[in-house]
């Protein structure tokens, strides 16, 4: 009994030994959205698989971006994992500042990524990103007052029937207004609304020989509808809307319709913050019948800078968040609605999680978003709200603000069309294109 | 009729005082009052003044999830230490501006206040390469260094300006007694200049302690100020107004508190040598 004992006490001492041995302390950074401090609450679940411990680094989104860039680019190595986009990650690889993340064991299951998103976070088939959430948009809209217009959405509309839903709906003496959409400048807001939208257009922000667009009979079609549409059925102040205002709208029930990110939906059926959550239903983003929706796809990915000295304890941290055991532990703790969405197909299949009411469209709208073919016509790009250029985020951000500026009224749509053409134009020729 | 003149003109001034101190105070108020609603409230339309539930859920929220003692020691050591090595490098300098001006003392002291007129991005490349080749990146030592440099400028000025105040004769005369440099520096003329030397470490600390670029650029996960902590409340995905102002309420309190007690010895100091 004692000779047991007193192997069972060497054996736990020698496991702690060398545990702690390899134990290191890594350093995330990463943003402030729901399902990542989610994350940072289960950190010790992952410390005690593990031994290593995490510290947490939270900035803001374009903080996060800029603080990062700068890092890997002077190879500070202050991040050992960071989150990133799908905008970032085959930029970034090509650079040379992501460690690939190929040689993840078998028991990770790869290929059980859905393919959209591997394939928008991998450079030459190399994955360079593990997917940590996905989205995509889609049309969430208010049933009652779909119903009160004498309407019923389609699950796969037509701009023509959302337009024309969005004008009955539209209630301004009673601050009820048909669609909220995105105004605010930015490459990352008004831009990628409307860059998803131009695509179920048919234009496209580049030919084949990276010329600018903008002066195409497809750009002005989009921002003439998008302009008309605001400013019969949109809420005022419409220009400086961006994600988080247009879901303050929906939550207060002052949207018919509002098209934005899947992720919204867990929020907009939130009874705790949403003032409409059982009057709530969902639709693909419309088309124009040419073969494109007017949705996007994102993911918020884990990536490896290539100036960590601690590869092997960030593979692990990216191997322990990106997992289908992660995704259980989730549910286990805060229910399948919580649980990241839309980056492994087990998950689709799981029939707990497909009794979560915005499941099967998000899983719909992703797989129907095509990042190496956005458009109706061929394109020289990557990407399906945006491009996969170094100089897009500066480009867009400044056409944003002139499309911002034609939606306050300050200007005509022709006019912004020609400044975005005149501005890309010049950009892209500094850059060598 | 004179009296009531003045007596309406005090009025009148009493009024136009409080205007502005209010407009000026009304962000910090609306932070604190946004601090105890729901997120739904913090954002609903029209804007909720005294009238909605007063709830604590966003400060236990947020300390919850942030260690909100590390960020604060963070502050007080890089506000404070900064502030005490700028002085510390400060009082000889303007010492020797005040009382030994060269031909060139004023073009100097241009020249260091225009160090000040520098976008401070311009410089934050070359900072960063040195804080990796130092191991400076995300330690305090590193920013209380950089904050000191960055405020060394205002110390040094205000310093300077409150010493020309003081007498030189005092000065000669305590070097006539056989006091040595560094005697007449901390005997003689730091006691006499203890008010414009209190003044500008109130100020050079609160400087400090708001100062976001360098914080949040220099700074990971050991070493992040305050700033950093109100920083990471920001979503782009998901509401946040309330518990950002919360995150906002606890790091400006410690500086409010501060600044309350000191008020007088700041309003002293700023406005000393103002009117001759």
């Amino acid at each position: 009994m004692q000779i047991k004992s007193s192997v069972a006490i060497a054996g736990m001492l020698a496991f702690a030994t060398a545990t702690s041995a390899f134990a290191e302390t890594i350093t995330v950074a990463t943003v402030n959205n729901g399902d990542m401090i989610r994350m940072q609450g289960l950190t010790e679940e992952f410390t005690a698989k593990t031994g290593h411990k995490v510290e947490w680094v939270t900035l803001e989104e374009n903080v996060l971006r800029q603080r990062v860039t700068q890092d890997v680019a002077a190879k500070g190595g202050q991040f050992d994992v960071m989150t990133i986009g799908m905008y970032e990650t085959p930029i970034w690889a090509k650079q040379g500042w992501l460690l690939s993340l190929n040689d993840l064991p078998a028991s990770y299951d790869i290929d059980d990524i859905l393919p959209a998103m591997r394939g928008g976070l991998s450079l030459d088939g190399q994955l360079y990103a593990a997917p940590f959430y996905g989205e995509s948009s889609m049309i969430m809209y208010r049933t009652d007052l779909m119903s009160k217009a004498g309407l019923e959405m389609p699950d796969a509309p037509t701009w023509d029937f959302v337009a024309d839903a969005a004008r009955k709906m539209t209630d301004k003496d009673n601050e009820i207004y048909g669609i909220c959409l995105r105004g605010k400048a930015g490459w990352g807001e008004n831009m990628a609304f409307l860059t998803a939208t131009a695509n179920s257009f048919g234009a496209r922000w580049f030919d084949e020989d990276w010329k600018p667009q903008f002066d195409s009979p497809e750009w002005k079609t989009t921002l003439t509808f998008y302009l008309d549409l605001m400013t019969d059925a949109g809420p005022p102040g419409a220009s400086t809307n961006g994600f988080n205002e247009n879901l303050s709208l929906f939550q207060q029930g002052k949207c018919g319709m509002w098209i934005d990110a899947t992720v919204a939906a867990s929020f907009v059926t939130n009874p705790k913050d949403s003032t409409v959550a059982d009057k709530v239903s969902f639709a693909l983003a419309p088309d124009t019948g040419m073969g494109k929706r007017g949705n996007w796809l994102w993911a918020w990915a884990l990536a490896i800078p290539a100036g960590t000295q601690k590869e092997a304890a960030a593979k692990e941290f990216i191997q322990w968040a990106t997992s289908k055991d992660y995704l259980a532990l989730v549910a286990s703790k805060e229910g399948w609605a919580n649980v990241p969405p839309g980056s492994r197909k087990s998950l689709y299949e799981n029939p707990d999680y497909a009794k979560v009411p915005f499941a099967k469209m998000t899983l719909d709208s992703i797989n129907s978003a095509d990042p190496t073919n956005p458009t109706v016509k061929p394109v020289p790009y990557i990407g399906v709200q945006f491009v996969a250029i170094p100089e897009f985020a500066g480009i867009a951000t400044q056409v944003g603000q002139e499309f911002s500026a034609a939606l306050a009224g300050q200007q005509t749509a022709d006019e912004a069309l020609a400044k975005a053409q005149a501005l890309t134009a010049e950009e892209m020729e500094a850059a060598g294109y | 009729m004179a009296k009531s003149f003045t007596n309406q003109r005090m009025i009148i001034n009493t009024v136009v005082a409080w205007g502005i101190g209010l407009l000026i105070f009304f962000p910090i108020l609306w932070t604190i009052l946004t601090s105890f609603k729901t997120e739904a409230q913090a954002i609903n339309d029209p804007p909720l003044f005294l009238g909605f539930d007063w709830t604590l859920e966003n400060y236990s929220i947020v300390q919850e999830r942030s260690d909100y003692m590390r960020f604060l020691m963070n502050s007080v050591i890089i506000a404070g230490g900064s502030t005490l090595l700028g002085i510390v490098i400060a009082i000889p300098a303007a010492w020797s501006m005040a009382f030994v001006p060269s031909r060139r003392t004023k073009d100097i002291l241009l020249w260091m206040l225009s160090t000040k007129m520098l976008p401070a991005v311009g410089v934050l490349y070359p900072i960063y390469l040195l804080f990796i080749k130092f191991g400076l990146l995300d330690t305090r030592l590193g920013l209380v260094i950089v904050m000191m440099l960055i405020n060394l400028p205002i110390i040094v000025w205000m310093l300077y300006t409150y010493f020309r105040e003081i007498p030189v004769e005092i000065l000669e005369a305590a070097r006539m007694d056989g006091a040595s440099l560094r005697e007449e520096l901390i005997y003689v003329l730091t006691p006499m200049a203890i008010p414009g030397i209190a003044s500008t470490v109130l100020l050079n600390f609160i400087l400090a302690w708001n100062e976001a670029f360098w914080t949040l650029n220099l700074t990971a996960a050991k070493a992040a100020p305050l700033t950093a902590f109100i920083a990471s409340y920001s979503s782009p995905e998901g509401l946040f107004y309330a518990k950002l102002s919360a995150a906002s309420t606890m790091a400006i309190a410690p500086i409010l508190i501060l600044g309350w007690f000191s008020q007088k010895q700041l309003v002293r100091g700023l406005t000393f040598g103002a009117v001759k």
